[in-house]
């Protein structure tokens, strides 16, 4: 898929109609994800109940890659156990980070669209600040981490 | 000694002539995305001519020995080589003495020289250090950190609108209380070019130190040390044709003579003993352990370029693509330049458009082999007093032309097709 294509079928919809942005009123999980060589920042809220995402809420702006995916990862973990939701987190990241080809495809559904992505090595950040923070919220909730720092990764890309 | 290849655009006498001079340029024969590369990233790195490289080449041919130590022929040839360059940058700024030149690594670690050797002496508690919103983080965080460290107060000049200092609060700022100024002379955001010969003039007066960070106006204009009126400045080769891992430090000799070194070890000393050591003398005491030789001396193949071309004839070419880069681009909708044009402008604009991320136009700019920077450009206080995430920044050396700028504008009309 080239370029332009990429962001007209996936990634300008995103973008310009952002999933799941309203403010959640009483989330129970929180976390900031910065890049800083844009500057911009992603916040993700989770409301967790009986170990299932019911509610999630992504906030912040940012780049059309990196708003597209923080969009698309609401619509993956809504609803979901949060075993479900670190294994979709786990195969983004190898998908996107490792540009491995050997992740999951069942498991990411309508997230292997982002596929292309892997390939635009400088915006790999961009496209996991939003899932940076969900890791956050899960492991480390109320932590503000930066893309740049070793741990501004997940886990499961570092290496 | 080197006897560099003059520049093919050089001594031609209708002038200034670029298709010759881009042919000196390798990068410039390649293509990025199959398209021919268009290279406006020069604020962070400029090309290399095949002067420079094959310089490089042949020290490391001929003589790739250490300097300064040996009594064989090629150490002698090496120092004779590197020494050379120090004579050069001293004729290209001009410098009183060629012992008023200290290699560093780049502009940053020039200024953390000034910063760990001159402040660490110098400044106390209650003293206070002023820089501007507009530095890059090479000339603000070292100030910044040496203020936390002695108890010191910085004290951060804002920008106004047009995107020039802002010369009242500057005014009021400075007291008796300041000891060092520390001010860039061109923004390599902006491109906005300060006075610093009046803002010296100034800091002098309550008896303050004066530091140009010169990174973007050394490569760009003719310097002359004498009238700029700074007590030291600090640039980097890298962005004036020559290889990486060259900074220059320039200092008063008197200031430098006083200032103990920054760094120790190998190369600095004059005498070891168990007990204590006796340093080497202006510029050698700040220049510890083995240097990158070769890409010094290939600095003085990128000066030979330079001089060729000579300073006035490359402010010239870049007044005029200015001109025209500066014009096309505010012709286009939604499109916003950092700080106002003005006659003179560094061939620099940084810019924002009000429909797409800098990274998602860097993206498509690529696409169509436009190399642009996006992001904070290493100055996220001038982004944040603008009130802006980040930027995309087009920025133009001697090599480029108005066609490439017709691409430029040719590649954003895509990303408005895509995004707007």
């Amino acid at each position: 898929m080239d370029l332009k294509t990429l962001y007209r079928e996936v990634i300008l919809d995103h973008y310009k109609q952002p999933r799941n942005t309203a403010e959640l009123r009483n989330p129970n999980r929180e976390a900031k994800c910065r890049n800083p060589s844009c500057g911009d920042k992603i916040s993700v809220q989770l409301s967790i109940e009986d170990g299932r995402v019911t509610d999630v809420a992504m906030l912040g702006n940012g780049c059309a890659i990196s708003q597209a995916s923080a969009s698309m990862m609401t619509e993956a973990v809504k609803g979901r156990s949060i075993e479900d939701v670190e294994a979709v987190m786990a195969e983004f990241s190898e998908m996107i980070v490792k540009g491995s080809p050997d992740f999951d495809r069942a498991r990411l559904g309508d997230l292997v669209i982002m596929e292309g992505v892997a390939r635009l090595h400088a915006r790999v950040r961009c496209a996991m600040c939003g899932w940076s923070a969900l890791e956050a919220a899960l492991h480390d909730p109320g932590a503000e981490i930066n893309l740049d720092n070793e741990d501004g990764m997940p886990a499961s890309s570092r290496g | 000694m080197m006897n560099s290849d003059s520049p093919a655009g050089a001594g031609i006498s209708s002038g200034f002539d670029v298709a010759a001079i881009r042919q000196d340029f390798p990068a410039l024969q390649r293509t990025v995305n199959e398209f021919p590369l268009v290279y406006f990233d020069n604020t962070a790195a400029t090309l290399k001519p095949r002067q420079v490289i094959d310089c490089i080449t042949r020290v490391y041919s001929d003589f790739p020995a250490n300097v300064h130590r040996g009594i064989h022929m090629l150490s002698e040839e090496a120092t004779n080589a590197y020494e050379e360059t120090r004579e050069k940058l001293a004729r290209f700024i001009n410098a009183a003495s060629s012992d008023e030149i200290i290699y560093t690594l780049n502009t940053t670690d020039s200024i953390n020289h000034v910063c760990g050797s001159w402040g660490e002496a110098n400044i106390g508690p209650g003293d206070e250090i002023i820089v501007t919103d507009m530095e890059h983080h090479a000339n603000f965080v070292p100030w910044q950190q040496l203020c936390k460290r002695k108890g010191a107060r910085l004290q951060v000049v804002g920008v106004l609108g047009s995107g020039q200092l802002n010369r009242e609060e500057f005014d009021r700022k400075l007291s008796e209380r300041t000891k060092l100024v520390a001010v860039a002379h061109v923004s390599n955001v902006s491109g906005v070019v300060n006075p610093i010969p009046e803002l010296a003039r100034q800091a002098h007066a309550v008896g303050a130190m004066f530091v140009a960070d010169c990174a973007q106006s050394v490569p760009h204009m003719p310097i002359d040390v004498q009238t700029l009126g700074a007590d030291f400045i600090a640039f980097s080769a890298y962005k004036m044709l020559a290889p990486f891992g060259v900074g220059i430090l320039w200092g008063r000799r008197a200031l430098l003579d006083a200032m103990p070194p920054y760094r120790t070890g190998g190369n600095m000393i004059a005498e070891v003993s168990r007990e204590d050591t006796r340093f080497n003398v202006t510029p050698h005491k700040f220049e510890a352990g083995t240097p990158s030789i070769a890409d010094v001396i290939a600095t003085g193949a990128a000066i030979d370029y330079l001089e060729a071309l000579g300073m006035d004839a490359i402010y010239n070419h870049e007044k005029k693509i200015s001109r025209y880069l500066h014009e096309r681009l505010a012709a286009l909708p939604g499109l916003r330049i950092i700080g106002d044009y003005f006659e003179g402008k560094p061939a620099i604009a940084s810019f924002h458009l009000d429909y797409a991320h800098p990274h998602d136009i860097a993206q498509f700019l690529n696409e169509e082999g436009v190399a642009v920077r996006s992001g904070l450009h290493c100055a996220e206080p001038l982004h944040n007093a603008l009130g802006l995430n980040s930027s995309t920044r087009a920025s133009l050396y001697l090599y480029n032309t108005n066609e490439e700028i017709d691409r430029l504008v040719a590649a954003i009309e895509t990303v408005a097709e895509i995004f707007a």
